[in-house]
């Protein structure tokens, strides 16, 4: 089957006094209807990965492919129809949902978009009763939900394009504790039940070993280690992920503290193991 | 088991007509770490805050918060700033918020020191560097002249501890205090706390919603849901034997405990999507 996203030794700057390389020269590759997350702490340059594959960031060099065909940078025209089916979940649905449109009319715009590239119609009630809200509150302003609620909208608005991928920037890390599991899980089965693939960015590992059929573990603007889920959750062969994995502390009651790492990052984690990489 | 070196009793707060804590009473202990666990708006958060008066005047207290002697429910501001810092400190979620960007991190971790307990300058800056040095922050002499954006965010919360134990309280209350953290470093302050409720003898009221921060570090475990403590018990039991409906479900929604939800985690949400997920209109 062939590659809905393709990302080719990906390199991504931000000049300055010091220019920063975010993103140093990584590959991935999502085919329709799986999951890859990508994973890795703050500044690690996923965000900065998310961006590029949507155009919203320039690469430095490298290439992003959707479906084949380079994504234009995204500028203030409005993009070609066949676009509209690549939509993005960010992490904080208070910036990307507008606070004074009805969320009714927001999921609407998605639709509309689905319906532009030739895509079948749809109503607005379809969608927002699939992430499990009633339509009964289309008519309602964004302000008038709880946070949790507010990203299962922008979940809907964008599933409601009809896409055939996803790019999801942290998009639980917002949600209380006790409900990221269960959106993440229905982020999962909407994408599969579309036949789409999609980008899962994410810092909680935990939850992605549930949900991403492929994970890439990323440290310093690079791929450490990747491969199938489960294989990296059950055998880490890289000491970074090694280390991350062992950090995460588990809700055993049985008061072990997790395994805390120098305080300086240890060099062994900037190595590159080619064998950690592209694991079945 | 020792006294209490805390006591909250019956505390009920309140902003206009709604009860946001209602009736919640806790024991901190002396080298324990008793951990207040729940979902956001579930009221933890007021909780600790009460305890150092610094909920918003709108706020009506009632109920009691013991600290030895001391009443503090109702306690005037001059007195209350004699307890703040100095005999109850606090840790918050985000260190970059609660450190002031403005003031070196020696001017911050010797100016309360100096005026609660009327040491020298000197004396004072001295103090400051075995501090540092104890949360381990890396050429603690150097650091005093930094600004807090000079470091990195486990550092500053390392820092934002520092201050917190300058002047040897009794009581610890720490907010969240990983949240903002990556895995890896969350591990060191989790760490730190732990050696530090043992080895300084505090009591600490760690609130947090992460259930694996709680089960690493916490003695004692509440929950809380709607303004009231609805279990409360020793780690073994809440983690181990829940008897509580809620406490069973927040144990399910987390993602390490049921690997089994990956076909249908939307299923679980539905006994948790309780009155506070529905819109406030």
């Amino acid at each position: 089957m062939s590659a809905l996203l393709t990302i080719d030794d990906l390199v991504v700057e931000y000049p300055g006094r010091v220019t920063v390389r975010a993103v140093d020269g990584i590959g991935l590759s999502i085919r329709p209807g799986e999951v890859l997350a990508l994973v890795g702490e703050s500044g690690c340059g996923k965000s900065s990965t998310a961006r590029a594959v949507v155009g919203m960031e320039r690469p430095r060099s490298g290439s992003v492919l959707y479906r084949g065909e380079a994504v234009p940078p995204l500028g203030l025209r409005r993009r070609p129809n066949r676009f509209t089916a690549m939509q993005m979940v960010f992490q904080d649905p208070n910036s990307s949902l507008n606070p004074r449109k009805r969320v009714g009319a927001q999921i609407n715009d998605g639709i509309m978009a689905a319906v532009a590239r030739g895509a079948a119609g749809s109503t607005p009630g379809e969608w927002i009763e699939a992430v499990g809200l009633s339509s009964s509150l289309l008519n309602r302003f964004p302000h008038q939900f709880s946070g949790g609620q507010r990203q299962r909208i922008a979940i809907a608005r964008a599933l409601a394009a009809r896409p055939d991928l996803i790019v999801a920037d942290e998009p639980i890390s917002a949600l209380d504790a006790s409900s990221q599991a269960a959106v993440a899980g229905l982020m999962r089965r909407l994408c599969l039940d579309a036949g789409a693939g999609m980008l899962f960015i994410s810092h909680d590992l935990s939850v992605v070993r549930v949900i991403a059929d492929r994970t890439a573990v990323m440290y310093r603007g690079k791929i450490v280690e990747s491969g199938r889920s489960e294989t990296i959750w059950s055998d880490p062969l890289h000491p970074y992920t090694r280390a991350l994995l062992s950090a995460i502390p588990h809700p055993d009651g049985r008061g072990i503290l997790p395994a805390a790492p120098d305080l300086e990052a240890p060099a062994s984690w900037s190595t590159v193991l080619p064998g950690a990489l592209e694991r079945v | 088991m020792s006294v209490p070196v805390l006591q909250i009793d019956g505390l009920t707060i309140g902003f206009g007509a709604t009860a946001v804590v209602r009736g919640v009473s806790l024991d901190l202990r002396a080298g324990r770490v008793q951990g207040l666990a729940g979902e956001s708006g579930s009221g933890k958060t007021v909780t600790a805050m009460s305890v150092l008066g610094l909920l918003p005047r709108t706020a009506t207290v009632t109920g009691s918060i013991r600290l030895g002697e001391t009443e503090l429910v109702g306690l005037r501001r001059r007195e209350l700033s004699a307890v703040r810092g100095r005999r109850v400190a606090m840790v918050f979620q985000d260190p970059s918020a609660s450190l002031h960007p403005q003031l070196t991190v020696g001017h911050q971790l010797t100016d309360h020191v100096r005026r609660h307990l009327k040491l020298s300058k000197a004396a004072a800056r001295s103090h400051a560097v075995e501090l540092l040095a104890r949360v381990r922050v890396p050429d603690p002499g150097n650091a005093l002249g930094r600004y807090p954006h000079q470091f990195s965010g486990g550092q500053r919360q390392r820092i934002a501890i520092a201050i917190a134990l300058a002047c040897d309280p009794e009581v610890l209350l720490a907010d969240e205090p990983t949240t903002a953290l990556d895995v890896t470093v969350q591990a060191g302050i989790l760490h730190l706390l732990r050696d530090l409720a043992i080895e300084r003898n505090l009591a600490v009221l760690l609130v947090t919603h992460d259930l694996g921060v709680m089960s690493a570090i916490a003695d004692d475990v509440a929950v809380m849901r709607h303004g009231l403590i609805v279990e409360s018990g020793t780690r073994e039991q809440i983690f181990l034997a829940p008897s509580h409906e809620y406490t069973r479900a927040l144990l399910a929604a987390m993602p390490d405990s049921a690997p089994a939800v990956r076909a249908d985690a939307g299923a679980d949400a539905s006994a948790l999507d309780s009155p506070d997920e529905e819109g406030t209109s």
